[in-house]
């Protein structure tokens, strides 16, 4: 029960936060202070309070794409085990369930972005499905993999079962998943080198694009989700990559919670020390993730 | 050989009525004849007269140093176009068919240019009513048709700070096959309010053609005013005028470089750049009090003298931005993933540069080895050369690197200059303009050639002045490297070129 809880606080309090951390990261390599940590809290808190703006060309796809793509990301959140405790939900197969809230999510949002007729939006929507199609499938060979070493499709085993033991054994497949994994993690959530989250300039983006036209509190709502599905994927990486466990469920916590907060630090170094990709070349890095994933499942089947 | 183009040199004046007239049609034959032989047209304006429109147009020469002009009268109101033949003059002749109502014939894309009134109301191109107000940028734009080719329009209200204008993409999926660009949106009508000028105001509307390049337009408009003037400017003078013209270029190099670097979302060099460029932008506040150097320049010379402490803290405040901007310009080279954005996109090939006449950093980053500096002298560098940096890729990555180029050369004449500054006064006074004379003034500004052409009446007020800012020649090569690109590499290829609206739009 108490694990519940922390878990249901952890994911809910947590994820701007990692968003304050790597802004903070990029800050210090740009040589600047940067925003407080707690940044991202205010300006969601800035949003809530807001009113909105909804444009007439637009039906109630508009409106729901916020809500629904944040509703199955908190769904999605409820089925990762975070810090080596079994997730407070789960049951067999719920894998598929997972990654197919995120399909529903992405439907969402390029679907409200289609219906606002924009056609900055429609570039945004294409771009993103386009590159979603490449990297779903890394996603799902990962989860394979693991599925195929821990004998088991509920993700509370799948992602529990790298214990230090079990990645010495398998060393050649984990390296190469979590390597797949992290290329996954930053094309999902729009970070460089696939998309900039800081960039204003409407042709060049991605994810921005598709929600230029939200304000308020539904913009709010999406920030959120955005910062969420970091979290989210962001766990699933720390628990592929990171098989730590001490037996202490407190100091499992803890050492998640670390974790997570020193992923977000290795994400601020990546988008400090490069830059973004030509649109042309993001495919590229795609598959090669997905091979990468694929070699460690032939690893594993061998 | 033509006889009708008359000789004359940057920044002197020659008699209005000692050019020769010539015919249309002998006109024509020569601006063609010297395209054919390596010229470009630097400027090529009308006068509105009483029944006739008078036609002026200034050639350059490639390698003489020596400038050429011819004129016509163009009566009845139609005149063949060159544009067809000449791709360097359809701009030129829209904008004349706009300000004087000369409608060019069989020219390929007649349409306004800056959608404002003509100088002589009632004589409009386009038989637009005089009691209605032209939209701006509501005209037939080009468009491509076919399946899965869709239109993009972006602006002239944008997501970022920048000027307004109005890109139209036809595009394939990503790819673009045209673009096309409308102005106007900034005019101010400079050019009309200065038939019978100067006025107190002039030399400030100078300043602010182009609120980055107040040096640039405001030395070209001193020099138009001296040679009319018959003043001299004093060495020191001349030496200080071109430490503020070399410290506008690196502020804007500067801040161009560090954009560039933002675009493509690499950090460092953005940030610290940002910073550098203000550090240009105070040594020019030692100069005159204002970080654009505004006020600065006067006719005759400059209105602030440089103090040798002023001077020790310059060369101070260039060693310590020197060493800043070579670090942050050296992360750029150093890292992979930038250089792989940069090389290869937008690219303009040396004979579309040559075409469409372009000027500056980015036509000898295609390798043309033009600069007013190297080729038609002005100021000090008639007595300093600085070296002109050329690339041959013409893609964004040649354009950054020829902007770092010219920042190094820039900080090796300040520092020089400041330590061997000449003694004596720093201004002259002035005297009333001649009557009856044509001047050119050219200056390199940091986007490249700017151009004043000054004619002046019988009391020796301005008949015409008209101005051309290099963006002027530049734009169209914007949009001819964007052809055949991806659309999402637009952002990076407008910020290497960073023209102005505003220095377009008058």
């Amino acid at each position: 029960m108490t694990d519940i809880i922390i878990h249901c606080s952890v994911a809910l309090l947590m994820p701007p936060l990692l968003l304050g951390v790597i802004n903070k990261t990029k800050a210090a390599f740009a040589g600047r202070v940067g925003a407080p940590y707690f940044q991202p809290y205010y300006d969601l808190f800035k949003l809530f309070r807001k009113g909105t703006v909804f444009s007439e060309t637009t039906t109630w796809v508009f409106r729901a794409g916020p809500v629904i793509t944040l509703a199955a990301t908190l769904i999605a959140a409820l089925l990762v085990p975070l810090g080596r405790h079994a997730a407070p939900l789960s049951f067999s197969g719920d894998m598929i369930l997972f990654a197919y809230l995120f399909g529903l999510s992405r439907f969402f949002t390029t679907i409200a972005a289609l219906d606002t007729g924009s056609s900055f939006e429609g570039m945004g929507a294409a771009r993103e499905v386009t590159f979603s199609c490449l990297a779903e499938p890394t996603l799902f060979i990962t989860l394979i993999t693991l599925a195929r070493m821990s004998k088991s499709l509920s993700l509370s085993t799948i992602l529990t079962y790298p214990t230090p033991a079990n990645w010495l054994a398998a060393g050649a497949s984990m390296l190469l998943l979590v390597g797949a994994l992290f290329i996954t993690l930053l094309a999902e959530n729009s970070r460089i080198p696939f998309d900039d989250p800081n960039t204003h300039l409407e042709l060049t983006m991605i994810h921005e694009v598709m929600v230029l036209d939200h304000s308020g509190p539904a913009f709010g709502i999406i920030l959120y989700g955005a910062a969420l599905k970091l979290f989210v994927l962001g766990a699933v990486f720390v628990n592929v990559a990171l098989p730590l466990t001490t037996g202490n469920p407190l100091a499992d916590w803890g050492i998640f919670i670390a974790a997570m907060l020193g992923l977000a630090v290795t994400i601020g170094v990546v988008e400090s020390v490069m830059a973004r990709l030509r649109m042309v070349r993001i495919p590229q890095l795609l598959v090669g993730a997905t091979i990468l994933s694929a070699f460690a499942m032939l690893l594993v089947l061998r | 050989m033509n006889n009708s183009l008359h000789p004359l040199y940057n920044g002197l004046a020659i008699p209005f009525a000692g050019i020769p007239q010539a015919d249309a049609g002998q006109f024509l034959q020569t601006i063609l004849d010297a395209i054919d032989r390596g010229r470009r047209i630097v400027s090529y304006f009308g006068i509105p007269g009483q029944d006739a429109v008078t036609l002026v147009c200034v050639l350059a020469d490639k390698s003489e140093g020596r400038l050429g002009v011819t004129r016509t009268a163009a009566g009845g109101g139609h005149f063949p176009s060159l544009a067809n033949l000449c791709p360097q003059a359809q701009l030129f002749e829209r904008e004349i068919a706009e300000q004087c109502g000369l409608i060019f014939d069989d020219h390929p894309w007649f349409k306004p240019v800056r959608f404002h009134r003509p100088f002589t109301p009632g004589r409009d191109a386009w038989n637009r009513p005089a009691g209605e107000p032209i939209p701006v940028g509501v005209m037939d734009y080009f468009q491509v048709e076919g399946p899965e080719v869709h239109e993009v329009a972006v602006g002239p209200v944008h997501a970022g700070i920048i000027e307004p204008g109005h890109f139209r993409f036809q595009c394939h999926g990503e790819e673009v096959f045209h673009l096309e660009i409308s102005h106007g949106y900034q005019h101010r009508g400079i050019e009309a309010d200065l038939f019978g000028g100067p006025h107190p105001r002039t030399l400030h509307h100078m300043e602010t053609l182009a609120g980055d390049t107040t040096i640039g337009h405001g030395q070209a408009y001193c020099m138009a005013v001296e040679a009319l003037a018959g003043l001299k400017v004093t060495p020191r003078g001349e030496v200080l005028r071109g430490i503020a013209l070399e410290l506008e270029r690196l502020a804007n190099h500067t801040g161009d470089l560090g954009a560039i670097a933002g675009d493509v979302g690499y950090l460092p060099t953005s940030s610290f750049c940002g910073r550098i460029r203000g550090d240009f932008l105070n040594m020019t506040a030692v100069l005159c009090g204002s970080r654009f150097g505004r006020g600065l320049l006067t006719p005759g010379g400059t209105v602030f003298d440089l103090t040798q402490g002023q001077r020790d803290d310059l060369l101070r405040r260039l060693a310590e931005a020197r060493r800043d901007l070579t670090g942050a310009i050296d992360l750029l080279w150093n890292t992979p993933s930038v250089m792989g954005r940069l090389e290869g996109t937008g690219t303009v090939s040396l004979e579309m540069a040559l075409e469409l006449g372009m000027v500056g950093p980015a036509a000898r980053a295609s390798g043309i080895k033009r600069d007013v500096r190297h080729g038609y002298p002005f100021g000090i560098f008639r007595m300093t050369h600085l070296p002109v940096a050329t690339a041959f890729h013409g893609d964004v990555c040649a354009r950054t690197m020829i902007r770092w180029q010219e920042a190094q050369k820039s900080m090796d004449f300040i520092d020089e200059q400041l330590r061997q500054l000449p003694s004596g006064d720093h201004r002259v006074t002035t005297s009333p303009l001649a009557a009856g004379q044509l001047v050119v003034a050219m200056t390199e500004g940091w986007r490249g050639e700017i151009c004043h052409v000054a004619i002046t009446d019988d009391l020796g007020r301005f008949a015409r002045y008209k101005v051309v800012d290099p963006s002027f020649h530049n734009w169209p090569g914007l949009a001819m490297a964007l052809r055949g690109q991806q659309i999402s590499d637009f952002p990076l290829c407008n910020k290497s070129f960073n023209l102005s609206y505003c220095g377009f739009d008058l």
